[in-house]
């Protein structure tokens, strides 16, 4: 900031600043406001159509897409447009039941996500509680640590604790995680920059709304669920996000925990369209498919998305 | 948990003021311990149970010959799996591809993420729109991402037959993901493709911060768009800098979603990462000692990498 400082002043005689500006730097200015709007339209060309493409192949047979290819047709709903290719997936694929599965599994992780580390955080930022610095030392101090590291020892780890399953007789307990729909919830439920996020965002509440309310008699639990939580709507909802994104989007952990059919998430039904013959028509369908739900939620919550991401420019 | 705070008694009684106060903090702020203790357990056991013991698993594990599923307990093998490791052809072209591509996709992606930042921060008609059309591959998961250029790659596919109009059939494009020369360069040009909207919104949220009045003044200066950049908006940036090159390094380092759709590795290794071979090794062929191993190296390379990024930064700064 010091460098930018001293340079402006340099070039800041503080007398007649308009008579700069002439003829010359208006039309430089007007190429470069030209040259943006090019790249503006070409980004959007790079980054639009290919997703175009990917929703228009999908409404048409194999070989109506190869055809299109090298024509303005290939990003244009047109010629033999139907929903076959969606029958066939689903002919080809349990997708529905995987498409359960991941709403299942992302919902329950986000809402769980919400209340475990928003209580923790809660503790950590207005209660007094004896070593509370060095529990949040040590769980920002995981935040280095990126889950590929982890994956293949937590597999390991996951197939050794104990499962319990409800049988016809009572309790049952199992061995291994593996193949459950818990191991695909429970070791993402708390996350170290959920409960980061959190803690930065009641510091920002007023802590006289907790003394007013104790002065009321409220316990903790209540100033928590009734004061705190209703003033923290915008970080529920960046976690919120947060937590859905690689929810929905897991593909390593699921592949390697979850063999049984029926448990598996949609990412790993990607895996079906390789088998036989490729029909890129139900790839496409497919992968439509599994989008779309995301694309919904980003446009209805454009703002929420955008604010979370940007928080988590905060991670550093 | 409903403990009740009252306010201090008003007559202090005859006799020690101090004590029963003091007394009745003490047992609140007891109750406040346990409460707040039993709020964070959760959490702590959560993040102990699948942080802490597959960290230190890692630790353990490398030094046996563990596999994910066996009848005999795992056996002390000392650095055997090290020794291993690091004769290993496969693993060290692992590691050389991911530099490749950590070299190539850092500078790329932050800097066109910096370049759509600067573009959708102007206030021209539209900026939510583009903004939204840029972030659109974010969203997507990177399954899905890979899949669609699975098919444009192909060597009749929607990239090649750009190629050959735009060039009026004078190039023909390669097989792009079936030649070891262009195969890393496809995966480099893909991840960019998905990853810099995630980018552009962090670059934009630290120009943002940046007071609007040092750009006035500037302006009233008549300082050129480049003189703009270089004396207010690098200088401005630098705290996001550092923070977008570690998550850059670190996501780059973490190759491994693409490569599973796309190519598994290949061909002829080209195209395999670390994270790539500790899932072969440690699903696969399930030997979790080994991929333990390479874990390790892995979070020991990501640990190196972002401490010295950050000395690096601070001291700049």
């Amino acid at each position: 900031m010091a460098i930018s400082n001293v340079a402006i002043a340099e070039v800041a005689p503080a007398s007649a600043p308009h008579v700069v500006l002439g003829r010359k730097t208006a039309k430089k200015k007007r190429v470069i406001g030209v040259g943006g709007w090019i790249l503006r339209i070409g980004l959007t060309v790079l980054f639009l159509f290919p997703i175009l493409f990917m929703f228009v192949s999908s409404l048409k047979p194999d070989q109506q897409i190869f055809g299109d290819l090298s024509s303005i047709a290939a990003f244009l709903p047109i010629g033999n447009i139907s929903m076959d290719n969606y029958a066939a997936v689903f002919d080809r694929v349990p997708a529905a039941r995987f498409l359960v599965n991941s709403i299942g599994i992302s919902a329950i992780t986000v809402a769980a996500g919400i209340l475990v580390n928003s209580l923790a955080a809660f503790a950590l930022s207005r209660m007094r509680v004896r070593g509370k610095t060095i529990i949040l030392t040590l769980i920002i101090a995981t935040l280095i640590v990126p889950f590929e590291t982890l994956a293949l020892p937590l597999v390991w780890w996951v197939n050794q604790l104990p499962s319990f399953e409800l049988t016809e007789f009572g309790f049952m307990f199992t061995k291994g995680w593996i193949d459950t729909y818990q191991v695909q919830i429970i070791p993402f439920v708390a996350n170290a920059f959920s409960i980061y996020l959190f803690h930065q965002y009641f510091e920002s509440i007023p802590k006289e709304l907790d003394e007013a309310a104790r002065m009321d008699g409220a316990g903790w639990f209540r100033i928590y669920r009734q004061v705190v939580m209703p003033l923290s709507g915008p970080a529920i909802a960046t976690v919120a996000i947060l937590t859905f994104l690689p929810a929905w989007n897991s593909y390593l952990w699921p592949l390697m925990v979850v063999q049984t059919e029926e448990l598996r998430p949609v990412m790993v039904g990607v895996q079906y369209f390789f088998q036989l013959n490729v029909s890129w028509g139900e790839v496409m369908a497919y992968s439509t498919l599994i989008t779309l739900p995301v694309v919904a939620l980003f446009i209805a919550f454009q703002r929420s998305f955008v604010n979370s991401i940007a928080s988590s420019g905060v991670k550093g | 948990m409903t403990t009740t705070i009252e306010r201090p008694p008003a007559v202090p009684a005859a006799g020690g003021p101090a004590r029963p106060i003091r007394r009745k903090r003490d047992r609140t702020s007891k109750t406040e311990n346990l409460a707040g203790l039993a709020m964070l357990t959760p959490a702590v056991l959560l993040l102990a149970l699948f942080i802490f013991v597959p960290a230190i698993l890692a630790f353990g594990l490398a030094f046996t010959n563990a596999r994910l599923i066996s009848p005999y307990p795992a056996v002390f093998v000392g650095l055997d799996n090290f020794v291993r490791l690091f004769a290993d052809a496969a693993f060290f072209r692992a590691l050389l591809n991911v530099a490749y591509f950590a070299v190539v996709v850092v500078p790329l992606q932050a800097g066109l993420a910096l370049v759509m930042a600067i573009l959708v921060n102007k206030k021209v008609r539209g900026t939510t729109f583009f903004r939204t059309v840029y972030f659109l591959p974010v969203v997507t998961s990177m399954v899905v991402v890979s899949l669609l250029w699975l098919f444009m790659y192909r060597q009749d596919g929607l990239i090649n037959v750009i190629i050959d109009r735009v060039t009026f059939g004078l190039v023909t494009g390669p097989d792009w993901l079936n030649d070891t020369a262009t195969s890393m360069p496809a995966i480099i040009l893909m991840s960019v493709w998905q990853g810099v909207g995630f980018h552009m919104i962090i670059w934009l949220s630290g120009l943002q911060t940046i007071p609007a009045d040092l750009y006035e003044a500037a302006d009233l200066d008549g300082v050129t768009a480049w003189q703009r950049f270089r004396y207010i908006t690098w200088p401005g940036l630098s705290a996001t800098r550092s923070l977008i090159l570690v998550t850059i390094t670190i996501q780059a380092l973490s190759l491994f979603t693409q490569i599973s759709v796309m190519t598994q590795g290949g061909p002829l290794n080209s195209t395999t990462t670390v994270v790539y071979e500790a899932v072969e090794s440690g699903f696969a062929q399930q030997e979790t000692g080994y991929a333990s191993a390479i874990s390790l190296v892995f979070f020991v390379i990501v640990l190196l990498i972002s401490v010295v990024q950050r000395f690096l930064s601070r001291e700049k700064a």
